[in-house]
């Protein structure tokens, strides 16, 4: 049976609109001139402003930092629950479980005012850490998801004939489950550093006035002086997206 | 029969459970008091409980607001099923090797930064920008007219940004579709677009409820697409609640809107759980019969 040619018509437009606007801001990342209407002449002259740019390195440190330790901590406890919802299946893990995804499913400015209200009533200072505190929140669901999904397509079996084999429990761990599951912990890594490093919205609510990150500082270029220097940002971020996906597909669907 | 809880599974259990207990339970349990507290005169958080702050939600003012907010975001829900449809049944009819090229194609700019995505279209919309220049010079628009800072703009932003939430529910389960029940239909004489409408879809229907949620939700609680490319008369109750907490300091009101907004996403979603589960027990009962 053929297709038909109004799915595929419609597919190449979807494709289209998702990459046209990408794809124009990258030339205008080469642009001479600001406005993105006329192409002047090829320049490098936004990449150049963009490294001399003071804020924008302040920004992407604490970027880095808050992602290295939002990251770390919630791969501890994302791999924990993990374990604790796939080996248990008590009601706890249940509501352990709606723990884990209702995060997932409330929009970002909820838990934003929530963490919020949370850090002004218990006189925290809003700062690095509260960022370090939210973005660990929303990380850890991510993480529980990814490898809980690789544990479920896994053959118990193996465990058990390790068991009768005379494996200790500290044994099981060390040589099956850590090997088994080391491709989905890096995944669920690489997946909760991007999301460090890209949240906005509950960024923004828990930052107070002190800790600048990369998107609030996009976000105040955007909102208040939009000079081409995003653009050239825009691309590089772009550029590392690719890589770090590229890299967890791969960890992804390696043959174990 | 209940088992009681050994040792190792509240060691493994505890540290994410309380993390997640702190860090999301409790404030979202505070957000919904603080709903029902006074606000001071300085926009402070009040000492007695009441009813008041939510009561002011209820003015034309507020009203306009929610409205705006829940048609702008059905708008957008109705836009991406429309395209998602299609694009669904296309990829799980493609072959392999391109279906999965367009699959990492329609994923990868989901995974680049929000606000970079969001600054590409307000670029383009841009009174100097690409898609300006060019409707002007083709007269499709005069040089008044301005794409930014309105409905529209809103729309076409948040259909760009959720849109991959839409497609992905629909082509998977468009993959596990039967389609020999399409040619069959067609055999017996339909044309291929009523297959698609009077076979396809409605076998679709839970993909769709889904995919619907994916992209309802998220834009329900939107705040940033607004703040940036939307203007006043676009205003939407992300936008209100930011103002309400970090301009006016008024918590108790910021909060009471982040109750109605979560009533606003808890109601549809519980509609389609309770409508799920009747259509279950329906199935189970014919079954029964049989």
């Amino acid at each position: 049976m053929k297709v038909g040619k109004i799915p595929f018509c419609v597919t190449l437009l979807v494709i289209a609109f998702l990459y046209i606007p990408i794809v124009i801001l990258i030339i205008n990342s080469f642009n001479e001139s600001q406005f993105s209407g006329n192409f002047t002449a090829f320049s490098l002259k936004w990449y150049k402003k963009l490294i001399s740019e003071k804020a924008m390195w302040e920004a992407l440190t604490n970027s880095l930092i808050i992602g290295f330790f939002a990251t770390l901590i919630s791969v501890v406890l994302g791999t924990l629950a993990a374990l604790a919802i796939y080996n248990y299946k008590s009601n706890l893990q249940k509501i352990h479980l709606s723990f884990i995804y209702t995060p997932l499913i409330v929009p970002d400015i909820l838990m934003g005012i929530g963490l919020l209200l949370f850090f002004i009533l218990l006189n925290i200072k809003l700062g690095l850490f509260t960022v370090f505190l939210a973005h660990t929140t929303f990380c850890v669901s991510y993480v529980t998801m990814v490898i809980l999904a690789k544990l479920q397509n896994f053959d118990y079996s193996l465990i058990e004939a390790a068991r009768d084999l005379g494996a200790s429990h500290f044994q099981v761990f060390r040589k099956i489950l850590v090997p088994l599951l080391s491709p989905a912990i890096a995944a669920g890594a690489l997946l909760s550093f991007t999301l460090s490093i890209d949240d906005f919205v509950i960024t923004f609510f828990v930052a107070g006035k002190g800790a600048v990150t990369l998107p609030i500082y996009i976000y105040s270029l955007v909102k208040f002086g939009s000079t081409p220097i995003i653009n050239a940002l825009s691309f590089i971020m772009l550029t590392l997206t690719f890589i770090v996906i590229f890299t967890s597909e791969r960890l992804l669907n390696k043959k174990t | 029969m209940r088992k009681s809880l050994s040792k190792a599974e509240i060691l493994l259990t505890l540290p994410s459970f309380g993390w997640l207990f702190t860090f999301f339970f409790v404030p979202t349990a505070i957000v919904f008091a603080l709903g029902f507290k006074s606000t001071t005169s300085q926009g402070g958080i009040g000492e007695q409980w009441t009813l008041e702050t939510m009561g002011k939600l209820f003015n034309i003012h507020y009203l306009v607001l929610i409205a705006r907010t829940v048609y702008l975001s059905a708008v957008t829900t109705i836009i991406c099923i429309a395209l998602a449809l299609p694009v669904g049944y296309y990829l799980a009819r493609a072959p392999v090797r391109l279906r999965n090229l367009l699959l990492m194609l329609i994923i990868v700019p989901f995974w680049s930064s929000f606000l970079i995505r969001i600054f590409a279209w307000k670029s383009l919309l841009h009174p100097e920008g690409f898609i300006k220049q060019w409707l002007a010079y083709f007269h499709i628009i005069n040089d008044e007219t301005t794409l930014l800072y309105n409905s529209g703009a809103v729309v076409l932003v948040m259909v760009y940004t959720y849109l991959p939430f839409g497609i992905l529910p629909i082509y998977a389960a468009a993959s596990k579709f039967n389609f020999h029940l399409l040619e069959a239909a067609m055999d017996l004489g339909a044309t291929r677009m009523q297959a698609f409408i009077k076979i396809f879809i409605p076998l679709l229907k839970q993909a769709i409820l889904t995919a619907a949620i994916l992209v309802f939700v998220p834009a329900i609680g939107a705040y940033v697409i607004p703040d940036l490319v939307g203007g006043t008369q676009s205003e939407m109750i992300g936008n209100k609640i930011a103002q309400k907490t970090l301009l006016d300091r008024n918590l108790p009101l910021a909060s009471a809107l982040s109750t109605l907004l979560g009533v606003t996403i808890a109601l549809p979603a519980l509609a389609i759980l309770y409508f799920q589960k009747k259509s279950k027990s329906y199935i189970l009962e014919k079954k029964g019969i049989e």
